[in-house]
């Protein structure tokens, strides 16, 4: 601290005598700038750039973490294209998000349709509904591993109220898609919350008039909230979309049967993209492979979120007038 | 679609609709809004219920088909028995550690950075803000792996080091999100401290880091659920047992053949409540701040 007030007067007094006004204050804020900003230029250089320059390397070699890597060229690539693992991964983790991502608008809108309603007690209502959203992953992928056991579990027992007899979710290979989805679906409540405060926003006056007009409640939806509500529609489904396409966490919880065993349900039906690029670096060392794959998740996403933003000009309204 | 008349109809107060409204009756429509929306917020807490009444359960209350949510038998057992098998009181320890940590370092760095990229006129700040972003939206996996060949290269597996160090170095999301904040602040009260001749860091510290707080609490509040309840980290980073954080230290549960459920559930019950605790307190914020970064 002393260091720094010493310096100051002096840094002042030279450059006092010598530049004119302007460039002097604004050499001083960039480098201020520079000082304030250094963590961020830190991690940026050590976290991002390099890494990612070191992963496009990685990803044209053949690298197990022992030896050093060795340059293979588009090896990797190709080698991607005939692995039947890698289009199953990928397979199933576009049918994640093929189901996840309407369910999750859906519900998340519908309860926050449900939630903006004067009603007593709302912040309790809209806290419980958030709660599961700061459960550790692992509890909650525990916990429903043990609501949807077929013979302990609560699901299918209240399934067996309505005469239903449940599936074994996580043994039949048709079942566990949809139990990792209603796993993450239980994590909704942040979603919801941001369509709450969206909803909040929308004008009074929109609705009467829809109302003037004759709307009934379902077109005032279509015709009012829906539309106001769009722009973050759009940013909802981008962001779910990308957390399906990383999806890691739930199902290996969800598939995991012993102690260090990595499983990937029956049939493999459970193995996520994100899944099997970790199997190829940690389990099997495949470092190069899996750095290929990485780039590919990129592209996919990229691309996949470029799809969305271009069709979002259909059904995105922006201003509510 | 959960979506009726009523619901609108609150929102919306036409004269016909008032007049609409006088058809039903007052109460019945709002037993069945409350009905509802309870409803609702009961789908989403019955799970932690299950786990709750399976942690205080007997083992033949347990394993009982039709299942039941209140225990025949209350008993602490599970507990013990939970202490027994994993280091519960270190593994909470090491996961308090992560978290604390990478709370100190996001709460010391991204105010910094957010300061940078908007109260500071430099040409800097946009081209910086632009690499926020792009950060923002790289899948991890992309630089997953030479992270780790850079952590194991200077020997930091089993340490904390990979879990703690990024949060010191600002994380591109909440630096964003106290940037949206400190737009909002007005300049006049930062020149002003400037013109009294008060350093940049003073103006900083003084003037912006309080006016600032509610945001870095809200990253606070974040980091610490985030870091608390992280799995694929831990899980790279950490093989000896003795450092494991709780994600990764409720594998032994799962015996070769078995899960042991009671002792599961309690320590799973051990491990929600301190983030629910932060929860509870941080509420106001968290809440507000969801939907704060996302729309704003």
């Amino acid at each position: 601290m002393s260091m720094l007030t010493r310096r100051r007067p002096e840094a002042r007094a030279q450059t006092r005598a010598g530049a004119p006004k302007r460039p002097r204050t604004r050499r001083r804020s960039f480098w201020i700038g520079v000082a304030f900003a250094s963590p961020f230029i830190i991690g940026f250089l050590g976290l991002f750039a390099y890494p990612i320059l070191a992963s496009g390397y990685y990803s044209f070699t053949d690298f197990n973490l022992f030896q050093s890597p060795d340059w293979v060229g588009l090896d990797n690539y190709e080698q991607m294209a005939n692995d039947d693992v890698f289009w199953k991964s990928l397979a199933n983790t576009l049918v994640l998000a093929v189901m996840g991502v309407p369910l999750t608008i859906a519900i998340a809108l519908g309860g926050a349709h449900l939630l903006n309603t004067p009603i007593k007690g709302q912040p309790l209502y809209r806290a419980f509904i958030y709660l599961p959203s700061i459960i550790p992953v692992v509890v909650g992928g525990y916990l429903w591993r043990w609501l949807l056991n077929t013979q302990y579990g609560f699901v299918n027992y209240f399934l067996s109220w309505f005469g239903i007899t449940g599936p074994s979710w996580l043994q039949e290979p048709d079942w566990t898609k949809p139990a990792i989805v209603l796993v993450v679906l239980w994590t909704v409540g942040g979603t919801m919350i941001i369509y709450l405060a969206a909803l909040k926003d929308v004008p009074h006056e929109l609705y009467e008039a829809a109302s003037i007009d004759g709307a009934g409640p379902w077109r005032r939806f279509l015709n009012v909230s829906w539309p106001t509500v769009s722009p973050v529609t759009l940013f909802q489904v981008i962001v779910c979309l990308i957390a399906y396409l990383q999806i890691f966490t739930e199902p290996y919880v969800l598939a995991q049967e012993r102690l260090n065993n990595i499983s990937s349900g029956p049939d493999q039906s459970m193995l996520t993209y994100a899944m099997y690029l970790y199997q190829n670096a940690f389990v099997y060392l495949k470092m190069g492979y899996a750095s290929a794959m990485a780039w590919v998740l990129f592209i996919v996403t990229l691309i996949v979120t470029l799809v969305v933003l271009a069709s979002s000009k259909r059904w995105v309204h922006y201003g509510s007038q | 679609m959960a979506l009726s008349d009523t619901q609108i109809m609150t929102d919306a107060r036409s004269p016909r609709e008032l007049a609409a409204n006088k058809r039903r009756p007052k109460v019945l429509r709002r037993l069945r809004q409350h009905g509802l929306v309870i409803a609702l917020a009961l789908v989403f807490v019955f799970p932690l219920l299950v786990m709750l009444s399976t942690a205080l359960k007997s083992p033949q209350d347990v394993f009982s088909s039709p299942p039941t949510l209140i225990p025949t038998e209350w008993t602490f057992n599970n507990f013990a028995t939970a202490f027994d098998q994993i280091p519960v009181w270190r593994y909470l320890g090491n996961t308090m550690l992560v978290a604390g940590l990478s709370v100190l370092g996001t709460a010391l760095s991204c105010p910094l950075v957010a300061y940078a990229l908007s109260k500071v006129k430099w040409a800097g700040a946009k081209p910086l803000f632009i690499m926020v972003l792009a950060t923002m939206m790289l899948p991890p996996q992309v630089t997953l792996i030479p992270l780790f060949l850079i952590w194991n290269g200077v020997g930091a597996t089993n340490t904390y080091l990979p879990l703690v160090v990024p949060a010191f170095l600002g994380t591109p999301f909440f630096i964003f999100l106290i940037r949206q904040f400190l737009m909002n602040v007005p300049d006049d009260l930062i020149e002003a401290a400037r013109l009294d001749g008060a350093s940049e860091f003073r103006t900083y510290a003084t003037i912006v880091l309080p006016i600032a707080r509610p945001a870095i609490v809200t990253a606070a509040v974040f980091q610490f659920v985030w870091a608390w309840t992280d799995f694929l980290n831990p899980l790279i980073y950490l093989n000896d047992e003795s450092t494991y954080t709780l994600s990764i230290g409720l594998y032994a549960f799962f015996g070769e053949n078995d899960v042991a459920w009671g002792p599961l559930m309690a320590a799973c019950t051990m491990f929600t409540i301190p983030a629910l605790i932060i929860f509870l307190i941080g509420q106001k914020f968290f809440i507000g701040g969801i939907s704060a970064g996302a729309i704003k």
